[in-house]
């Protein structure tokens, strides 16, 4: 081991099903063991073994490709047994339920299962019928923990703190897992976040999450320090939300001028996959302003860290 | 051309003037295209060298007519009228801007037929031409346009014309989308279901002419879907053309509700009745149908207290082949962009209604709501105005309308008034002589 480790930061918690119900503190210590994990992935020696032995499932109900390879390498570097389970070759295409699944897949003595689900509530109702701790690796329209905690780190790299900066998240919020952990966890660590989105793609109610909300994109991205734009979830539409992609490009999608209503240090930040044209030009996702990059790097980091902290509450840890 | 744009001076007229509710006798002068002065006593003395001083004692000078809702067949339909017949047809009737309708060949669904609709009407037409757009592509009731580039092209208003958005789903995201625009949803509110094959209003009068009728819930039932999806989404809502009493109560409760809800009323509405379809008139023939006398007197009740926002025209000119025909297989439709005004009348000489009320719902009002110019004789307005002979009886021949067809359900109507001078943009376009 080249790194020592310093942080011995334990989340004393099962699961981590979202970012709702973490306190700052464990937010900050999840960002200080990803720091870490960062250092260590820039090695050529990047192997740990706190979690040798240790089986981790990851269960993608939904496609991904960086969340799954993401975990894949989180859990591998960290010395467990990985494997990988997609609907596709799975039973739940023979017609199981998700319960039926769980029951079969506790019988195998994982450690740890990170699961993605199309529906809401799906990953909490997996993690109510089996022994093992579960990550939520996106569920529906719910949350997605993992991502908001890599963003924060993201940000907290490249501006130094994450208090008091003004977060413009832009785009289809009623679809968006990304921007409801977002939000959260950057209310909960005292950031001031904005919503820019047509009223259509914005959850009636979101007025109460403790967000500004904006419509127009000059207004709305006045005084931003972080611009993070959101993948307009086309699959997830069912009947129009917006009446064409060339009219959401136009007055939604993030190109140079709009970019430049925001502070001229703005950070653009995308969870991906990106529609280049439709919510991000090109220009601005491959410019000098972009973290894009920079984020997946820090998703392995992340995920690293919330495996190493959670196993170190696993029973005979 | 350098000849129409002198100076006008309008002399010893009666001036009404809706949008600051003034009628007084005085003078009127415009120059540069802009109202420049009203007030009483200018004179002749007071104004620029070259100015045309036109005597008006005994008419009445108003803001011109803003027609919220005419068909014109451009493009696609130049047979039944073109931009420059229903121009020329306006300014006649002292229209000064014409609101068309997006039910054209092709609908009027993207910004280049926008586009294409302003450019026309600016090289041929004598009257100002702004369209509506339509609400959801291809008119078809599914999917919403592109409201905010269509709003940028010049569209100053979003409505399926003459057709119905029957889902409410397409309909509660068009407004609720509409207001980041802060575009207003004009609705024609008839249920295509319950109209079904129905030609005129039901009741005694359909049953006696064995024609089937459309009900008045026809009208009710999206009118008041709409109201409620309009307190859901918070939008900007103008009933199309409604028709009879129990409508006035949803507007009503709306707008006590304090809701964006407004409504027109077309001028065949308030001034005709199902009685007068007679033996089979198809000019008679309208959509949505003339309702009975009672629905009538409430609707002109309405507009007196300023209930009901607009009077329009409706103008949907029809040709002599899809109108020689039987009643139940005649097109529905009227024209009446020409007549409006002098119709109107009727309502202010019978008592029924103030000449400044019927002023306001013609010219002041749908300014307001489509946030155009005109509509108002304020020193800086733009110079769009009528000047009326209100008391002049004449007899109208169809033969002398400008429209391209002549389908007028007041074809050898007794008319008191008409339109003595159209000016739009402080140049004369029309003069009786």
């Amino acid at each position: 081991m080249n790194i020592a480790q310093k942080s011995s930061f334990v989340l004393n918690k099962k699961h981590l099903l979202g970012i709702d119900g973490l306190s700052r503190a464990e937010i900050y210590g999840l960002l200080d063991l990803a720091e870490e994990f960062v250092e260590l992935n820039r090695q050529i020696e990047k192997k740990r073994t706190s979690l040798r032995g240790r089986t981790q499932i990851n269960m993608f109900f939904e496609v991904s490709t960086r969340t799954q390879a993401s975990f894949e390498l989180a859990g591998k570097r960290l010395g467990a047994d990985v494997m990988n389970m997609s609907t596709s070759s799975s039973s739940m295409r023979k017609g199981e339920t998700l319960i039926d699944t769980a029951i079969t897949l506790n019988a195998m003595h994982p450690d740890i299962l990170v699961v993605r689900h199309q529906s809401s509530g799906a990953v909490e109702l997996l993690a109510s019928k089996l022994d093992c701790s579960v990550i939520n690796a996106g569920d529906g329209a719910h949350e997605h923990p993992t991502q908001a905690l890599l963003d924060a780190l993201t940000i907290r790299r490249n501006k130094g703190t994450l208090e008091g900066l003004l977060v413009v998240i832009c785009g289809d919020i009623l679809h968006s897992r990304v921007a409801r952990s977002n939000i959260m966890l950057l209310n909960t660590v005292g950031a001031r976040v904005r919503v820019i989105a047509p009223s259509t793609l914005l959850p009636p109610g979101i007025e109460h999450f403790g967000v500004e909300v904006a419509h127009d994109m000059r207004e709305g991205l006045a005084g931003a320090d972080i611009v993070m734009m959101l993948r307009l979830q086309r699959e997830r539409m069912h009947g129009s939300y917006i009446p064409s992609l060339s009219e959401y490009f136009h007055f939604w999608g993030l190109d140079e001028k709009k970019l430049s209503y925001a502070k001229p240090d703005a950070l653009v930040m995308h969870p991906g996959p990106m529609n280049r044209g439709v919510e991000i030009d090109s220009i601005v996702a491959d410019g000098a302003q972009s973290v894009i990059r920079e984020q997946v790097e820090m998703g392995v980091a992340v995920r690293m860290a919330v495996l190493e902290a959670l196993s170190r509450n696993l029973p005979n840890a | 051309m350098l000849l129409d744009r002198r100076p006008i001076l309008l002399t010893n007229a009666r001036i009404v003037d809706p949008s600051r509710d003034m009628d007084f006798l005085g003078d009127l002068l415009i120059a540069d295209g802009v109202i420049r002065e009203a007030k009483k006593g200018i004179g002749a003395g007071g104004v620029p060298e070259g100015t045309e001083i036109i005597d008006c004692r005994g008419k009445t000078v108003a803001p011109g007519l803003i027609d919220m809702r005419a068909f014109i067949g451009e493009p696609g339909a130049g047979h039944r009228e073109t931009l420059a017949s229903a121009s020329q047809a306006a300014a006649a009737g002292g229209v000064t801007t014409i609101i068309c309708q997006p039910d054209t060949s092709p609908a009027i669904d993207d910004p280049a037929t926008v586009d294409f609709v302003l450019r026309r009407a600016r090289d041929t037409a004598i009257v100002h031409v702004h369209p509506m757009a339509a609400l959801t592509k291809g008119l078809d009731g599914k999917e919403m346009t592109e409201i905010g580039l269509l709003k940028a092209a010049g569209a100053v208003a979003f409505t399926d014309g003459a057709k119905s958005v029957t889902n409410a789903q397409v309909m509660r995201r068009a407004l609720t989308y509409a207001r980041d625009f802060d575009a207003l949803i004009v609705h024609h509110t008839e249920d295509p279901d319950l109209i079904g094959d129905g030609v005129m209003n039901e009741g005694e009068y359909a049953a006696r002419l064995g024609l089937l009728g459309i009900p008045k819930t026809a009208e009710t039932v999206l009118l008041e879907r709409d109201i409620r999806l309009v307190a859901l989404s918070q939008g900007r809502y103008h009933a199309a053309s409604i028709t009879c009493g129990e409508s006035i109560d949803e507007l009503r409760r709306a707008k006590e509700a304090g809701l964006n809800v407004t409504a027109s009323v077309s001028i065949n509405h308030i001034t005709l009745n199902e009685n007068d379809i007679g033996p089979y008139r198809t000019f008679f023939k309208l959509a949505p149908p003339l309702r009975g006398e009672d629905d009538r007197k409430l609707l002109v009740e309405a507009l007196a207290q300023g209930l009901i926002d607009v009077v329009m025209s409706d103008h949907n000119p029809q040709d002599v082949e899809v109108k020689r025909l039987p009643f139940a297989e005649a097109a529905a439709g009227a024209i009446g962009l020409e007549t409006m005004l002098v119709a109107g009348l009727r309502l202010v000489h019978s008592g029924e209604i103030e000449l400044v009320t019927l002023l306001r719902a013609m010219s002041t009002r749908p300014a307001e709501l489509l946030g155009l110019p005109g509509g108002s004789l304020r020193p800086g307005a733009v110079a769009d105005v009528v000047v009326i002979d209100l008391d002049t009886p004449w007899v109208l021949d169809p033969d002398g309308l400008k429209s391209k067809c002549k389908n007028t359900p007041f074809d050898e109507a007794r008319l008191t008034g008409r339109v003595a001078r159209t000016i739009v943009g402080g140049r004369t376009v029309y003069e009786y002589v």
